[in-house]
């Protein structure tokens, strides 16, 4: 047996003639947390849904948890536990009835135990019998986790798991991946927030069904080339029209009330910065943020496409 | 004014830019109207000739012949052959392989010319009343006619008298010509039809339409057990279906029951899956549910116009049976009337059991080779 969850390569998908993932290879080791991260429309859903057996590969091959991806996807799809981006339980059919569902689908033993089990874990007993289309997002999600780990699988794949969630949900709900992480599960989870992303223990990122970079967060930044200057202070806003488009600022960007500006040439980048330095704002030079090296990367692929 | 009148010209056009995008919405508004113009046109007529016609003659004089040829020339009847058994003219009526069955008996014609107004026996099959009338209603004319031109000018003169042969129609399986006997085991087919193709298409549809089909893709279901698994519960109210039409056909309209009930639930029995195959193809190419309910009146639509539920099947010119044949309402229906009204045991539906197995099969290929375990 393998080490590795996800092992693909060359895996390509179309839509009639356009190219929703183009030549992605993937290796994940087993019980690690990675996210997969890029803009919307990317081909992360897809990508996921051709790991899981949901779409066949229009080209490339490979295996997930040892099963070849094309010919045993029934073997891959009852270890793998699959979340999809929009929720898909019965929403006529309640809390209960969508687990006890799930559960005779995979064959589970002592059904109403494993159900009992899981919607105390959720605490969701009391609202058992509710209708799985009268809850909020948050439980909604919550559910979803909890029926797409009710078969013990080996591998998780979420798609997009937190959009839509509040702030204190997501914690709870990264805080339940952790968990499920150190009890030995793989994980690969697909999100647009930066926090989530560093909590990850790598990054695949990927533009325009294109695998841009993959790595730890910070070999990311490092490899990426990629110098900042960070600006504060009340002459912030009219600085951002003046640098936009400038040589050496090859993208201007808020985070908060602070002005990142970047650059692949730290020569040109510092240069500008010099002459432009205006007066009210105070400059210091940092590391890039994980954002900056994607917006640098989408840049690149933009190019590129 | 003005305001609301853009506003409402607004929504027109997003209704014209919706309606052009769905395709087969549109391309259903503009078929049905054809397809209508087109059955009721050209392939819908209610006095239907060429009916199959058996003679079983006991005598062949001249006279005879000249009647036998009188009734082929009529167009109404189509005589397809001659048998020399009462029990196998009794058969072709009972299986529908012939609608009418004439018989002369033997001293006809010495009869005739003594002019003791011989009868000659003219049975039809009038489970489909308005199928048999009108050849019924022509036959008097036709013997007249025959008798004039084989006899000559003698007989002639005894024009205006009474006729010289005594047709006795024997209305078959329905004495009084009532329609209830005809539609109402017809109904059962038609209700089964509109059901179980409308709800299995839309089961499987609603799952695509509201995004679970994906999770439910996800999980480790083979495509034969969804689809049995989905499809059973609706067998179950298909018999309920069942049950009620025959319960009312039997206590409210008092159709007679002469058949076998066993024989006749095996064949609905067959009738539900086959539908409900239609069904399932249905729902692996529509996409949304409003598309699989109209698929649905799509397949519904010729079904009950072609199938002789409506109209006479023998009135329908060739092309029109050819297409009816594909139902598997025509040929339900012929069994259950067959059963029920003529009392045919297996082996006499056996000849619409078998159209059935075929659609079954063909129609359950289709759904499962386009049943995909993937989104693609
Ligand atoms: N079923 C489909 N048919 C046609 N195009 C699709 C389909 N699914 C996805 N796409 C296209 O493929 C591209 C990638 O989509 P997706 O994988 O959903 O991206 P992401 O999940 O990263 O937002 C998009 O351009 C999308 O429009
Ligand atoms: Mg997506």
């Amino acid at each position: 047996m393998t080490d590795l969850a996800i092992d693909v390569h060359g895996l390509t998908k179309r839509f009639g003639d356009r190219v929703a993932v183009d030549n992605v290879a993937i290796r994940m080791p087993k019980g690690q947390v990675w996210g997969f991260l890029g803009p919307n429309g990317s081909g992360k859903t897809t990508t996921i849904r051709m790991l899981c057996g949901l779409l066949k590969p229009d080209a490339g091959q490979g295996t997930c948890l040892g099963y070849d991806l094309i010919a045993d996807s029934r073997q891959i799809k009852r270890q793998v536990g699959y979340m999809t981006q929009k929720f898909s339980f019965w929403e006529d059919l309640s809390i209960r009835e969508n687990l006890e569902f799930v559960a005779r689908l995979y064959e589970l033993r002592n059904i109403k135990q494993v159900v009992d089990q899981t919607l105390e874990t959720l605490g969701l007993s009391s609202r058992q019998k509710q209708l799985a289309g009268t809850l909020s997002g948050g439980w909604k999600q919550r559910l979803a986790l909890a029926a797409c780990t009710l078969h013990n699988p080996a591998m998780l794949l979420l798609d997009e798991p937190t959009a839509g969630v509040d702030p204190q949900a997501r914690r709870d709900f990264w805080d339940q991946i952790h968990r499920l992480a150190a009890e030995g599960l793989t994980v690969l989870v697909s999100t647009h927030y930066m926090d989530e992303a560093e909590r990850c223990d790598e990054i695949v990122y990927i533009a325009y069904g294109q695998l841009m970079t993959q790595g730890p967060v910070s070999r990311i930044i490092d490899e990426s080339g990629l110098h900042t200057w960070v600006a504060e202070g009340p002459g912030v806003r009219a600085l951002a029209d003046r640098l936009r488009g400038r040589d050496g600022a090859e993208h201007v960007a808020y985070f908060g009330s602070a002005l990142h500006v970047s650059d692949s040439d730290a020569a040109k980048l510092d240069a500008l910065i010099a002459s432009e330095g205006g007066a009210g704002t105070q400059w210091r030079r940092e590391r890039p943020s994980l954002e900056d090296v994607f917006i640098h990367l989408m840049g690149q692929a933009e190019d590129k496409s | 004014m003005i305001a609301p009148l853009k506003r409402i010209l607004a929504i027109l056009a997003k209704e014209f830019i919706q309606m052009r995008r769905d395709r087969m919405t549109f391309g259903m508004m503009i078929m049905v109207p054809i397809i209508q113009l087109t059955l009721f046109g050209f392939a819908i007529n209610s006095d239907p000739r060429h009916l199959p016609t058996a003679v079983y003659l006991e005598e062949t004089s001249p006279t005879v012949r000249s009647i036998v040829a009188a009734m082929r020339q009529s167009t109404y009847f189509d005589i397809k052959q001659q048998v020399f058994d009462p029990a196998e003219a009794d058969r072709l009526l009972q299986n529908g392989e012939v609608a009418f069955v004439v018989e002369v008996p033997s001293g006809f014609t010495r009869g005739l010319l003594r002019g003791d107004r011989p009868q000659l026996l003219l049975s039809a099959d009038a489970s489909d009343p308005s199928a048999a009338s009108g050849a019924v209603g022509q036959m008097n004319e036709i013997v007249r006619r025959a008798l004039n031109e084989s006899l000559g000018r003698g007989w002639s003169s005894l024009q205006g008298q009474p006729p010289l042969v005594d047709v006795v129609v024997h209305r078959r399986y329905n004495p009084e010509g009532i329609t209830q006997y005809n539609i109402v085991p017809g109904l059962l087919g038609v209700i089964l039809t509109m059901t179980m193709i409308m709800i299995t298409s839309m089961a499987m549809t609603r799952e695509r339409e509201r995004g679970t089909l994906e999770n439910l893709l996800a999980m480790p279901a083979r495509p034969w057990e969804v689809m049995v698994g989905k499809i059973t519960p609706y067998v179950g109210v298909g018999l309920i279906q069942t049950g009620i039409v025959l319960l009312a056909s039997t206590f409210v309209f008092g159709v007679p029951f002469l058949g076998s009930p066993w024989l006749l639930l095996a064949c609905v029995g067959l009738f539900i899956i086959a539908n409900l195959a239609v069904g399932f193809t249905f729902s692996t190419i529509a996409r949304t549910q409003m598309q699989a309910m109209q698929m649905t009146f799509f397949f519904f639509l010729p079904s009950i116009l072609l199938s002789g539920f409506m109209f006479p099947f023998r009135g329908m010119p060739d092309w029109a049976q050819w297409i009816g044949s594909v139902f598997p309402l025509t040929h339900f229906l012929r069994a259950v009337r067959g059963i029920m009204l003529k009392g045919a045991d297996a082996t006499a539906v056996w000849h619409n059991i078998w159209p059935l197995l075929i659609f079954i099969t063909v129609a359950s290929f289709i759904a499962l080779k386009r049943y995909r375990v993937t989104l693609d």
